[in-house]
């Protein structure tokens, strides 16, 4: 069953849901299924339970951190220059990113295949970073949703724990974030590569020798 | 005594040795290490003790789960900074006479994991290694290998003036800092009685010959 058959099902299915599939540049080409936040248990529940489906295994959750980034595209366009009718490139620019996003890998036991990957994306990456857990449909997100939420900050409603993983419960920030800052601990090393010596360099001209 | 004497008298079924060497053999010869693995490097650990490799032909075959009855700790792995005041806890748990074995890249540096987020770059920044051991993860015959270095270093240690072991010197630390947990790193990064950081030799340019290490 390809994902374009899935998402037919969905929309017969769980009605008002609003769907995107997403394509995969890569050699592979597989597509993967943006659900939005709000009808994700729905959704999740429906893929489980469907006959034909029988979506039975979560086997992975990550996170991924979009920053805003801003993409300039040239697009050619008529215009009239001194009153000659000329084509002008223009650059349109446009900002992308600014979100959270959680991916699932789904597969079924039973059917025998999969995997089908779930998205669902943040509204940004500060104050609404709820998203709905998926623990109480598949027991097997539990770990990888505190996993998501310890190293990205993804805070997951309805999970039945959700606490740190990997990093101790005093530390604050998310560290996969791509803006966190590590703590300034570069010290000299005798087979330090060029970035790491320019840092412990910088480390020790600041503090001085220790 | 003369080394020759005793080698002869102890042809004729007479032993003469001293104190130290007799101190120093019991020490070196019943070594028992504590048996707690941190990541790949134990499966090698314990690879070492199996029957292949066989550590028991040295003396350390008793691997004790508990750190009060262990005097050899071998810090096989990965130390995350989660797990760092563990194991400073364990050995400070630990009994005098007690050595540090630290095993692999990981225990020595940090590794291929050094200035991860989460990975403490190296075990000696909070307590003393007698013996390092490269490699990613080194083999059991070098496991064995620091464990015999660590014997002879046991052996050649007198008993008495300054060079005594730190066990048998009064005031010494058998204990070190337990790091606490801070926002971003331990608190603090690093024992400063017993750990500082390397400093950066003076380049010295080859042709000719300035300490400032520019061409001129």
């Amino acid at each position: 069953m390809t994902l374009e058959e899935i998402k037919t099902e969905i929309e017969a299915n769980v009605p008002g849901c609003r769907l995107e599939l997403i394509a995969n540049g890569s050699p592979s080409g597989q597509l993967s299924l943006l659900v939005a936040p709000e009808h994700m248990l729905p959704v999740a529940i429906f893929l489980r339970d469907a006959a034909g489906l029988a979506l039975d295994y979560c086997s992975n959750v990550t996170g991924i951190d979009w920053p805003v980034k801003e993409v300039s595209t040239k697009t050619k366009v008529k215009k009239l220059v001194d009153g000659v009718e000329r084509e002008v490139e223009e650059v349109v620019k446009t900002q992308t990113g600014g979100y959270l996003e959680v991916v699932y890998h789904l597969y079924s036991m039973e059917k025998k295949h999969g995997p089908y990957t779930l998205r669902m994306r943040t509204e940004d990456r500060s104050e609404r970073v709820h998203l709905p857990s998926l623990t109480p449909v598949w027991r097997s997100a539990d770990f990888q949703e505190r996993e998501v939420f310890d190293l990205y900050g993804v805070i997951f409603d309805g999970h039945p724990d959700l606490r740190r993983l990997l990093m101790w419960d005093e530390f604050v920030d998310h560290p996969m974030r791509r803006d966190y800052v590590d703590p300034d601990d570069y010290e000299y090393e005798p087979t330090a590569h060029d970035e790491v010596l320019q840092r412990a360099r910088q480390h020790t001209s600041e503090l001085g020798a220790e | 005594m003369d080394e020759q004497l005793k080698s002869e008298l102890r042809r004729q079924g007479v032993v003469a040795t001293s104190i130290q060497e007799l101190y120093n053999w019991g020490r070196k010869s019943s070594i028992w290490p504590l048996n707690f693995g941190l990541a790949c490097c134990a499966i090698e650990m314990i690879a070492t003790t199996m029957a292949r490799y066989d550590l028991a032909r040295f003396g350390a075959e008793v691997f004790r789960p508990s750190p009060r009855q262990a005097d050899l700790m071998i810090v096989a792995g990965t130390v995350t900074k989660k797990m760092a005041p563990q194991v400073v806890r364990l050995y400070n748990q630990m009994a005098e006479p007690k050595y540090v074995i630290s095993m692999g890249a990981c225990a020595i540096s940090g590794g291929p994991f050094k200035q991860g987020y989460n990975v403490l770059k190296g075990i000696d920044r909070f307590i003393p290694v007698d013996v390092y051991i490269p490699g990613c993860p080194p083999r059991p015959e070098a496991l064995i290998d620091a464990f015999l270095m660590l014997q002879k270093k046991i052996d050649a240690q007198p008993l008495t003036g300054p060079d005594r072991p730190r066990f048998m010197q009064e005031g010494a630390p058998s204990e070190f800092t337990i790091p606490t947990f801070g926002a971003h790193d331990l608190e603090p990064t690093k024992n400063r009685e017993i750990w500082s950081a390397p400093a950066e030799p003076a380049l010295v340019h080859i042709t000719n010959g300035n300490p400032n290490g520019r061409p001129e």
